[in-house]
């Protein structure tokens, strides 16, 4: 088994360093054809690996080699395959290879093509490093090499200013929290004194609960930065500037949900402090809420998946903060199905409308682009959680575990983001393929994506479809390391009532959608009321940090460099500089040639030397005096 | 009537060398330059032989002796080149004599 763990790590890696050898040449397809069958050989080792764990094989745990080990510090380059990890492990390959098989289509006019795809597998490498090792500072690497990945491929068209600005911005957010994760694992290893996952959490249980909240929050702050929780959520929106298989693969399906595998893995930890974890569970439903509104508006097609996905992430953290850890991470499986699904087939539409992003100027392409249409529609239908599909079952169980651990108010906000995210879901499909045609008052021709690419993603809508099925397998595998708690409605009336409402409810939402834009106005209206405006600029939240937070501290830098940099570190070594210049100008001149004035500096330095002699003479022989007196002085 | 001990020779020999030591300084005649230099070197010998009688130790003496005789050679290669100087140049000016003027 440890050969599948170590194909399943490394083709990935083999796949971007052979990429990388093309990275200066022109388009080589060969460069994005050998990624792609690396990483289905990291799906093949997965699924062998899930099948091993399956049938009820012992997690495959490795030790590579060693890392650090100094003292009492000893950190290995450790990977565990456990009931968790194969879960990622599957998500990321699955996804990973579609994307990448996708993206031959995707940027085949792209004059980035190799480097493209040099990126794309680090950044599976690297999230492979993040969901296997079997301790905080493998899980850092990961976490930092899925960050650097997602800042190349962010700014990936580096011509773009607004790229780079959004590469930059997600960035930079990352790293503040960052330094939040950064704290959390030293607290864990100050505390514990190692960095294993089994043998930290063990050692958790009998630590003080002050110490232990402190932990999770610190932790936590780092998931709040990878899974773009509110105030850190930013960055997310404008990471959409990356090419759309990137914001499939990173921004949707895998890296965003880093944050809610950290907080799975650290299931012990979060045990221990339920506050913590209702904070996170009540930060999580805020976040659903909250990015589902500001869906609600948007005219960016991207941006709408966007923060759908961050609602959803939303879901997810209600979940894990409630202690229903397998819930979390199945929405989080389900999820990365159909949402790296309706980002591929927004990624057809954008190709088809050459690159343009409002939905507004398309409409009616359902003719011309049939293959798209069903895939995108069936998504939306996944996501708005209809029965039978995927997010069915995931997002269902998520709102009976928020009614089941008596959190109404969770239940409350998160069925009412259900509503939402139907609405958002369908909004955006009734705009893109019914109703008029309004692209062609701009003269685009739209044309389907290549057949293999539709191949490709059908992979995704199958799994979109039928993810639910596996509920209670998935169930049994993943429960072996995580909490086995059941959530059932102990009423069967109850139950029902649930789920036909909400199933209720979202078909409704849905229909209004329809209604609202089949024929698509611009709606003046609407548009000059105070919470359209609110939303459309996302709460002010992106003014209000760069009028208060980014302005002030560029004013700050600003007097920093102007009076500190400039005249207190740059004065001094000037100064010490233009010394030394002014010492051999002035001293220059002794060097006159002159006889008479050799002599007398040679009579000046005899007087010094001597003078000097008898100073060192004198303290010599009065050496004893001089001690008492400096003692006396207190020196 | 003061008996004359080694303060005084040794006084007497630091104010030769004061005056030496001062010609070198301001002297701008090469001859002069050379006057100034015997006079540092025979105030150094009078001190060598006070302290040598002092402490009845003939090695100072004998070190003046030295002294004496390679004051005495160069006084003889400066004199000579300070002839040739003359011959060619005409004056012995110390100012003038800056041709290696860096």
């Amino acid at each position: 088994m440890e050969l599948y763990l170590y194909l399943a790590l490394f083709s990935p890696l083999a796949g971007s360093l052979f990429a990388a050898l093309f990275g200066a040449s022109p388009k080589t397809i060969v460069a994005g054809v050998v990624p792609s069958v690396l990483l289905f050989v990291s799906f093949v080792s997965s699924t062998i690996l899930l099948l091993h764990i399956l049938s009820g094989g012992d997690a495959v745990h490795v030790e590579m080699m060693t890392w650090m080990a100094t003292g009492n510090l000893y950190i290995p380059f450790g990977f565990v395959v456990d009931q968790v990890s194969v879960t990622m492990m599957m998500v990321v390959t699955i996804v990973s290879t579609i994307v990448h098989v996708y993206s031959i289509g995707y940027m085949d006019h792209d004059k980035g093509f190799n480097r493209f795809f040099s990126y794309l597998s680090a950044f599976v490498f690297s999230m492979m490093v993040l969901v296997m090792s079997d301790n905080f500072a493998g899980l850092f690497i990961g976490w930092e090499g899925v960050g650097l990945c997602s800042w190349l491929l962010i700014g990936f068209w580096y011509e773009k200013e607004s790229a780079t600005w959004a590469a930059n911005e997600a960035f930079i957010m990352n790293r503040i929290a960052d330094l939040g994760m950064l704290i959390g694992i030293f607290l864990v290893y100050w505390n514990t004194g190692t960095l294993q996952y089994d043998k930290a959490f063990a050692e958790m249980q009998h630590l003080d609960t002050a110490i232990l909240a402190w932990m999770g929050i610190f932790l936590f702050i780092g998931a709040m930065g990878k899974s773009a929780q509110f105030p850190l959520h930013t960055w997310l929106a404008d990471a959409m500037e990356g090419p759309t298989p990137v914001s499939a693969l990173i921004h949707a399906a895998t890296m965003v949900t880093a944050g809610v595998y950290l907080v799975v893995r650290a299931n012990p930890l979060y045990d221990l402090i339920p506050h913590v974890g209702l904070f996170i569970a009540s930060l999580g439903a805020f976040v659903a809420l909250f990015a589902a509104s500001m869906a609600l508006v948007n005219r960016d097609m991207k941006r709408i998946i966007a923060y759908s996905t961050l609602s959803q992430l939303g879901y997810m953290f209600v979940a894990a903060g409630l202690g229903a850890y397998w819930v979390a991470l199945f929405h989080l499986m389900a999820h990365a199905f159909f949402k790296a699904l309706l980002f591929l087939g927004a990624g057809n539409v954008m190709h088809a409308m050459h690159n343009e992003l409002d939905p507004f100027k398309m409409g009616g392409l359902r003719k011309v682009m049939k293959g798209t249409f069903i895939m995108m529609t069936l998504a939306s239908v996944a996501l708005a959680g209809i029965y039978p599909l995927a997010g069915f079952w995931s997002k269902d169980l998520i709102l009976e575990v928020a009614m089941i651990e008596h959190h109404y108010i969770i239940y409350s906000v998160l069925l009412f983001t259900a509503g939402l995210t139907a609405f958002y879901s369908f909004r955006l499909v009734a705009l893109v393929f019914h109703g008029e045609e309004r692209y062609k008052l701009f003269g685009v021709h739209p044309h389907e994506a290549y057949k293999f690419m539709l191949i490709a993603m059908s992979p995704l809508l199958i799994l979109a479809i039928i993810a639910g099925a596996f509920k209670m397998t998935y169930f049994e595998m993943v429960t072996q390391v995580l909490p086995a708690t059941e959530y059932h409605i102990h009423s069967a009336l109850t139950y029902w009532i649930m789920t036909i409402g909400t199933q209720l409810f979202v078909i409704l939402a849905i229909a209004y959608a329809y209604k609202k834009y089949q024929v698509a106005k611009e709606d003046p209206a609407m548009e000059k009321r105070l919470c359209y405006k609110i939303l459309i600029n996302q709460y002010y939240i992106p003014y209000f940090y760069e009028e208060y937070l980014v302005k002030p501290y560029r004013e700050l830098s600003t007097i920093f460099w102007k009076q500190v940099d400039m005249k207190i570190v740059d004065a001094t070594v000037d100064g010490i500089a233009k010394t030394i210049y002014a010492t051999g100008e002035k001293t220059r001149e002794m060097q006159s040639g002159n006889l008479s004035t050799m002599l007398k500096w040679m009579v000046a330095g005899t007087v010094g030397l001597l003078s000097l002699a008898v100073v060192f003479g004198l303290a010599a022989r009065y050496s004893d005096e001089i001690k008492v007196f400096l003692s006396g002085l207190g020196v | 009537m003061i008996e004359i001990g080694l303060t005084h020779y040794l006084v007497l020999s630091t104010i030769l060398f004061a005056i030496g030591l001062f010609g070198v300084m301001r002297r701008k005649n090469l001859l002069l330059l050379f006057f100034a230099t015997e006079i540092l070197l025979n105030s150094v010998n009078i001190a060598f032989a006070a302290i040598s009688h002092y402490y009845g130790d003939l090695t100072g003496q004998l070190f003046a002796f030295f002294v004496i005789a390679i004051a005495a050679s160069e006084v003889a290669v400066g004199l000579g080149l300070l002839i040739v100087w003359h011959k060619r140049h005409g004056n012995i000016n110390l100012d003038k004599m800056s041709t290696m003027r860096g």
